[in-house]
């Protein structure tokens, strides 16, 4: 009992309560000692509240604990290892300041928040089997669905920065992240923010679509507000994970990494953490000024005008304007979901083909080139919305240039594989699933991405399959082959190579079944977020097939997660190098010691040199060199 | 070489079996507009770009896959090749200049559906929470009056000026392929073009709240001639002064959108229909059974949460209260107890 109240993760939600009480307190107090009526506002109490209560949690977490010591000028000396005097899982449900620790934490909630995320999406799939209401009525299906959509979102950023948590540092050799601290920070303040997300199903709901659009978004209940303050929240996450990604990766590589020596997934974290670091700000700003319309009244999006506002010669509020501020963010957040997948992709393949990657080089650069061209398109959401008419065709131009870059990955991926000797174990398998899947998402593309035929599929149930083959061909397989691939390297354990492979073999199927069958009704007319259907549009067996797809879906990722549990206690013991890779984390011992790399490595070659007898990338620096600081970038080393 | 020739020729093959299944999946409805023409035309375009694409990578993958795979007792690694740098020109601007060409396409078939057109027909369409109305001008320019359904001549061009009273919706009928958003405080033209008589179901494609699923409106397209008597009759109707009580409810019912999702004639839509509904007994949600009386229905329309009828989703907007005046309330009660 005592060990449970000394988690950090229960003091944060008791300081989580604790906070938002004495936020709605505070501001119900204050409206009844000037008098305001009437004395119980929810909006402004609430939103005062929520925001106190995410304080609460980071203050009872202790992700604050370290600051508030520099600033009473105490030392904080670094510990290393579980904390003292008690158990060692402990670690993982409190503020602990290792990079592993920390990644664990973030693939974990990431996992959980996907599977409420998907349970929310088969409970309204199977309301949408049928024509007609079954058993959710509209409001409580827009809330399932709107849900589903922002905890997906929630869930892809999780598993986005567990993998460039736990995988960066190791792959550059650094011995942790550049900022520990705000490491742990980053990863807590989501937890608060989930919670007011998953807080909205039960205060009123909400009914816009992730989107939020307003006016609809500044009418909705109380749900939405607390989704807007939660998402806001989780965004600052994503900000300072950015930042410290970029810190680690441009100043703690070991000496010899020179940029166009660094393993191909570092180079798809640093384009992927540019955009979070960048344009992470444009949708916090826009889901604030949509709370400030609510809670003060405060009309930047809905056209209505105060007397007062008349007089000052200030213009109504426009909607088109949160639609720009919103997918300024929105859009390159989709490449912040997939490009550390195709990044995975790209770093597994050559294991497994036993080939060098072809042209990394090229790779390398077309994941900068989609991180760069995609700030320049994010018009593409907007052709049917009524924005300026001159925009449409620059921002379809931009739009189709997205292909490029990503047409070079697609090529280069096919040409590794050519004259490989492939083998296919569990990861190369979804490896392969990704390929195939993000094909259907990439090539469904193009025709959204040309204004004339977008005018027809906008905001139908294509666009649906399209941006699930992206998330599932750009993340979640990519995700999965991650996770199996470097799970033996967590836990110094093999998975179950049968259960995994049965993963693959439900789940692909299913999902081809699942997104051709979404296109398919959406040629036909079925439009995205609609509780309801028009048997008329003969679109019946292709929504029972979306259905069932889903639910098999759903069934091979309990698979998994069986699959994970068990082995984690009773699977083999792996070996120290099971897949026979170059990258420096496969040539310590598994699981990897509290300090990674007790000596420090040289990297003396390219990263993926497979097919030249005798390659190596890295050597360990000779035993007395334990001076040598890999800390310094290496224009101060080498 | 050998590889690249036979994966070459499959990829020729699977292109032309996955065109012809693209193109004759009958994946689309009918078209019924000019624009919709024009828009299909592109689609196909593009699904043959598909084809073509979509082979080149999975016959390549799906070669790999069977033919270098590491057989059973095979030792050692892949070929050392590095890259290509003329492979990857080649595939850098090969897709580049296909992009372009049809971003080209897209620009030209864009400017081709949205250019102004000589005898343009305008029509004003509204947007609210959850049902449409379409004003029709009088000679004069001015609104003449308006309709809950879209009667459209065929052949002729057509401008709707789309807006919204609330949240944004979308207008859009999947047999004329266009859509354009309807946004409060702001108008934004679509142009169509029909060029098939019959029925079609106007459907609001952004989500704008409980009802969104079913904010539909009925759309027609008629012979120019008929559509022209139409437009005459009711150009001559909204000109009698005052009318009957019971004849101003009608129009009441039409301004708010009430026959969006309350029939007249027994249908069944998204509300209880209007037909035989004074006097009759309703079954509630919660069980209890009421007669329906002047009380009810005045409180059903201010109030609409308070007494769901069984079987129907509680979707209807509560702002009535803020926006009908009594006189269109008693002049709406009588028009619903005059449809026997």
């Amino acid at each position: 009992m005592q060990t449970f109240f000394s988690l950090g993760l229960v003091r944060g939600l008791i300081g989580q309560i604790v906070g938002t009480a004495l936020g709605i307190a505070l501001v119900t107090l204050l409206r009844a000692v000037m008098g305001k009526e009437p004395v119980w506002s929810p909006e402004p109490a609430v939103s005062f509240g929520a925001l106190v209560g995410v304080a609460g949690f980071m203050i009872g977490v202790g992700a604050v604990t370290d600051w508030v010591k520099w600033m009473k000028g105490e030392e904080t000396p670094f510990h290393h290892g579980p904390p003292e005097g008690k158990p060692a899982w402990t670690r993982y449900f409190g503020t602990d300041y290792s990079h592993k620790v920390i990644g664990i934490q973030y693939g974990v909630t990431s996992i959980v928040v996907i599977i409420i995320a998907g349970i929310l999406a088969l409970i309204f799939r199977t309301e949408l089997a049928q024509p007609g209401i079954q058993f959710l009525d509209p409001h409580g299906f827009n809330t399932v669905m709107s849900t589903h959509g922002i905890a997906m979102i929630a869930g892809i950023l999780l598993g986005v920065a567990a993998m460039m948590n736990y995988l960066v540092p190791l792959m550059i050799g650094a011995s942790d992240m550049a900022f520990p601290r705000l490491n742990a920070f980053a990863f807590w303040i989501n937890v608060p923010g989930l919670l007011l997300v998953i807080a909205s199903l039960f205060t009123g709901g909400w009914d816009t679509g992730w989107t939020a659009y307003p006016p609809l978004s500044t009418r909705a209940p109380l749900g939405m507000l607390l989704v807007l303050l939660g998402v806001y929240v989780i965004g600052l996450s994503s900000i300072l994970g950015a930042l410290n990604i970029l810190v680690t990766v441009f100043t703690m590589r070991a000496p010899g990494m020179t940029l166009f020596r660094m393993p191909i997934f570092v180079w798809a974290s640093v384009a992927t953490s540019i955009i979070a670091l960048t344009a992470t700000q444009l949708i916090g700003l826009s889901f604030i000024m949509v709370v400030a319309e609510r809670v003060f009244k405060m009309y930047f999006f809905t056209p209505i005008l105060s007397e007062g506002a008349k007089e000052l010669g200030s213009p109504p509020g426009n909607a088109i304007l949160f639609q720009h501020l919103f997918w300024f963010y929105s859009h390159p957040a989709v490449y912040v979901f997939v490009l550390p997948g195709l990044g995975i992709i790209s770093e597994l393949l050559p294991v497994f083909a036993r080939k060098p990657l072809f042209g990394y080089k090229w790779v390398a650069m077309s994941s900068l080139g989609i991180a760069l061209v995609g700030f320049l398109v994010w018009g593409h959401h907007m052709f049917t919305a009524g924005m300026e008419e001159h925009l449409r065709v620059p921002m379809m131009y931009s739009t189709l240039l997205v292909a490029v870059p990503t047409g070079v990955k697609f090529f280069s991926w096919v040409a590794t594989l050519w004259e490989g000797k492939l083998t296919f174990p569990t990861p190369m398998l979804f490896i392969l699933g990704a390929i195939s899947v993000f094909l259907i998402g990439g090539l469904s593309g193009p025709p959204n991405g040309t204004v004339s035929t977008d005018l027809f599929l906008h905001d139908t149930y294509w666009i649906v399959g399209h941006f699930h083959a992206t998330m599932f061909g750009g993340f979640v397989f990519p995700f999965f082959a991650a996770i199996y691939y470097w799970f033996p390297k967590v836990t110094g354990r093999m998975y179950n190579e049968k259960l995994g492979k049965l993963h693959f073999w439900l789940m692909t199927p299913g999902f081809w079944l699942q997104s051709l069958a979404q296109m398919q009704v959406g040629l036909k007319g079925m439009r995205r977020r609609i509780a309801d259907y028009d048997p008329g549009l003969g679109i019946t067996t292709g929504q029972i097939l979306i259905t069932i797809a889903g639910f098999i879906i759903a069934f091979s990722i309990l698979i998994m997660v069986y699959n994970l549990i068990v082995s984690l206690r009773r699977g083999e013991v792996a070996a120290p190098n099971p897949w026979n890779s170059l990258s420096p984390e496969w040539q310590i011992p598994s699981p990897v010691p509290e300090v990674s790399y007790a000596q420090p490595f040289v990297v003396v070659d390219e990263p993926y040199a497979y097919g030249r007898p005798g390659a190596t990338y890295i050597r360990f620096a000779p035993a007395g060199a334990s001076d040598h600081k890999p800390t310094k970038s290496p224009s101060q080393e080498v | 070489m050998r590889h690249i020739l036979t994966a070459a020729v499959l990829v020729v093959i699977v292109t032309v079996i996955v065109a012809f299944i693209l193109i004759n999946a009958n994946l689309l409805p009918t078209v019924a507009s000019q624009e919709g023409m024009i828009i299909d035309n592109l689609l196909t375009l593009h699904l043959l770009v598909i084809a073509f694409l979509f082979a080149l990578i999975v016959v390549f993958m799906t070669y790999s896959i069977v033919v270098f795979r590491r057989k059973p007792g095979e030792e050692g690694d892949g070929k050392y090749i590095h890259g290509n740098t003329k492979l990857e020109i080649v595939w850098t601007l090969l897709p580049l200049a296909t992009v372009l060409y049809f971003a080209s396409l897209g620009a030209s078939s864009l400017y081709e559906i949205t250019k102004p057109l000589d005898n343009e027909l305008k029509i004003g369409v509204v947007g609210f929470q959850w049902a449409w109305r379409f004003d029709y001008y009088g000679p004069d320019g001015k609104v003449a009056f308006s309709s809950n359904e879209l009667y459209l001549p065929k052949d002729r061009p057509v401008r709707l000026d789309i807006t919204s009273t609330d949240v944004i919706h979308s207008f859009w009928v999947p047999e004329f392929r266009v859509k354009q958003d309807a946004v409060p405080g702001q108008r934004h033209p679509l142009r169509i073009t029909p060029t098939q008589l019959g029925e079609f179901k106007v459907r609001c494609a952004e989500i704008c709240g409980r009802g969104h699923a079913v904010m539909y409106a009925t759309a027609r397209v008629l012979e120019p001639s008929e559509f022209q008597s139409w437009y005459e009759q009711q150009l001559a109707s909204s000109q009698e002064e005052g009318g009957d009580i019971v004849a101003m409810g009608a129009k009441v019912a039409q301004k708010y959108g009430c026959i969006g999702c309350h029939s007249t004639d027994g249908s069944p839509m998204a509300g209880p229909t209007w037909k035989g509904l004074f006097g009759k007994e309703e079954t509630l949600a919660d069980g209890r059974t009421i007669t329906v009386d002047e009380e009810y229905i005045r409180r059903s329309i201010l109030d609409p949460g308070a007494d769901i009828v069984k079987g129907f989703a509680n979707i209807m907007p509560n702002t009535y209260k803020d926006q009908i005046s009594d006189e269109e309330l008693e002049a709406l009660i009588a028009y619903i107890k005059s449809l026997k």
